[in-house]
């Protein structure tokens, strides 16, 4: 008796186990594995061709042009990285700290630094596109408006201008995200530790660098790690804003768009790659892998128990 | 002490003058600004004519002139758009919170071999950036013969959404008590009975949580449909918004029009459950 309870309650386990696995393991696991293996095959199109070892991954990184484009892109994500790392979450700390204060309005501005995160990627894009239109755009008729004709420029045609003017628009688009995680963070700070820190200190700086900063480190490790994976998986807003291409002149391609357009072709090449694609997938991966557990390890040490 | 500490003591800087908290203050409201001036622009844009908008880009707009929503109405695919992410993103929630938390609860309530080995399985899936398989991914659609299908997107998301619906749902489940449990164990009831009738009436705040989580991606997802999806009478609102802008470009109105009804039951549902959306939407990062 007591064995046939217990092959029912294995069956029933299994019932509600085994479809989420399945689900996880074929749409999941298999895609990721598969994109190692098919990097080391030749491809005609869709059909898979003879083993080339890493033939494909010498051919991105060494053989030109395509090792250009591949320094070109990445140099860009870097830029993006750091840009964002003090626009969105230098900016997200500073806006949490206010919004810490519970000053009269708060509830409200909390709301509203949070509303464009809600928002698609797309819409976003497309609304900036038009903002920042050299003509019409209310971002050079505000310019004009407020006496500083000068200052107008065509922000997303020229090539000194239009990857900043991406990441503006996604520093405006995301920067509630980190301000809502470092705001959690502080208010977890023990309110014995803060009254503490107000005998000792007037100065808001100290308070700020010596007590605050290091006690909202665990927040920090997840928008940092977060960001730096977002930063290299960059896809959407360049690809709405400045087309699959990264115009102009590839100012804006990051590997994202790169990665995309040698696996699937694009409207002017029309050529698609499945096998150099997968060596670029492998590589961001890797990269992206390697960094981010360098990262979280060495942030996470700096972490303090409260 | 001397003069020259004195008139040092005495002089007040900025945040002296304004009051450290009045600092604090002018930086929330010119942030505030900045974020809802792009949004309140949009919508004022959208009952403008092009001439309107290029003579007068931050008045208000007549309110009564909706003729660039009929446009969209009449003349767009925009309604079919709407549907299909409605049915796409249903579809797929409903998926993701059955199964997260079959999972959930088996790795939770039950002490079986392979159970942590399973939840290190899920959780696996948390930070796989699955953009980069999207090649292999695009062979398997085809394979199983639907490429240009919502089952492609739905299959996708739902297995995106598993690892942090069970990982939510797995720690709450934890934390309900097991006399309820086993009190109608001893009544006879079913393992099954057990679980749909007492243990999720009461997961149902985790469910919250974990579906506000997936619900805002999914529905703004627009590079899996780029992909899997050719047909336009099957595209998502986001692919859809790529469609309809490249057809109206010249068309200011009509854009912003279709922008702004594209933003709007997003940004409706967050006014109404904010709290839940912040909370939802950082659960992940908060611990």
């Amino acid at each position: 008796m007591p064995q046939l309870r217990l092959t029912g309650r294995g069956l029933w386990i299994t019932v509600l186990i085994a479809p989420p696995l399945a689900f996880v393991a074929l749409f999941i696991v298999y895609p990721i594995v598969a994109a190692f293996a098919y990097a080391f095959y030749d491809w005609q199109g869709l059909m898979r061709g003879d083993f080339v070892g890493l033939a494909n991954f010498h051919q991105v990184l060494f053989v030109e042009p395509y090792a250009s484009w591949t320094r070109n892109a990445f140099t860009h994500n870097i830029i993006v990285f750091f840009a964002l790392m003090v626009l969105q979450n230098g900016v997200g700390f500073i806006l949490a700290y206010a919004l810490w204060r519970e000053l009269p309005g708060a509830r409200f501005h909390r709301v509203a630094v949070f509303l464009p995160v809600v928002l698609s990627t797309i819409i976003v894009g497309y609304l900036w596109k038009l903002f920042l239109h050299p003509l019409f755009g209310v971002v050079n008729q505000s310019l004009k408006a407020v006496g500083l004709p000068f200052l107008a420029q065509p922000w997303l045609g020229q090539d000194t201008t239009a990857l900043w003017a991406l990441i503006f628009a996604n520093a405006w688009h995301m920067v509630g995200f980190p301000t809502l995680v470092f705001l959690a963070g502080m208010q977890r700070i023990p309110g014995e530790i803060l009254d503490a820190v107000r005998m000792e200190t007037e100065s808001e700086w100290v308070k700020i660098t010596k007590i605050v900063w290091p006690l909202v480190a665990p927040s920090a490790t997840v928008v940092f790690v977060l960001l730096f994976v977002g930063a290299f998986n960059w896809f959407e807003l360049p690809y709405i804003m400045a087309g699959l291409d990264g115009s102009p002149y590839g100012s804006t391609d990051v590997l994202g768009l790169y990665f995309y357009r040698t696996a699937f072709g694009n409207v002017s090449a029309g050529q698609q790659n499945f096998g150099l694609g997968s060596a670029l997938a492998v590589l961001i991966f890797v990269f992206i892998a390697a960094v981010a557990s360098v990262i979280t390890v060495r942030l996470r040490a700096r972490e303090i128990q409260i | 002490m001397t003069a020259a500490a004195e008139t040092y003591y005495e002089k007040r800087g900025l945040i002296g003058t304004l009051g450290r908290d009045g600092l604090l203050q002018i930086i929330l409201v010119a942030n505030t600004f900045i974020m809802l001036a792009p949004i309140v622009i949009m919508v004022f844009s959208a009952f403008k004519t092009n001439m309107e908008i290029f003579q007068s880009p931050f008045s208000l707009p007549d309110f009564t002139n909706v003729a660039n929503f009929v446009k969209i109405w009449t003349q767009t695919n925009f309604l079919r758009y709407l549907a299909n992410s409605f049915i796409v993103t249903g579809a797929s929630m409903v998926c993701i919170l059955t199964l997260g938390t079959m999972a959930a609860y088996a790795i939770a309530r039950y002490q079986f071999f392979g159970a942590s080995f399973i939840l290190m399985f899920f959780l696996a899936g948390l930070t796989l950036p699955l953009k980069l398989a999207i090649i292999p991914l695009f062979m398997l659609m085809r394979d199983l013969g639907i490429l240009n299908n919502q089952l492609s997107l739905i299959a996708v998301y739902t297995a995106m959404g598993l690892p942090t619906t069970v990982f939510i749902m797995t720690g709450f489940i934890r934390t309900l008590p097991s006399e309820l449990e086993d009190a109608a164990r001893m009544d006879g009831a079913s393992e099954a009975r057990i679980m749909w009738s007492i243990m999720l009436p009461l997961v149902r705040p985790a469910m919250v949580i974990a579906g506000i989580q997936n619900v805002v991606p999914i529905w703004n997802d627009f590079f899996f449909p780029l992909v899997f999806i050719q047909n336009d009478s099957l595209k998502t609102l986001p692919q859809g918004l790529t469609t309809f802008m490249g057809e109206y470009t010249t068309d200011w109105g009509v854009l912003f029009s279709g922008l702004t009804l594209s933003a709007a039951p997003i940004i409706l549902i967050y006014i109404m459950l904010s709290r839940q959306f912040i909370n939802g939407m950082t659960s992940g990062a908060v611990k």
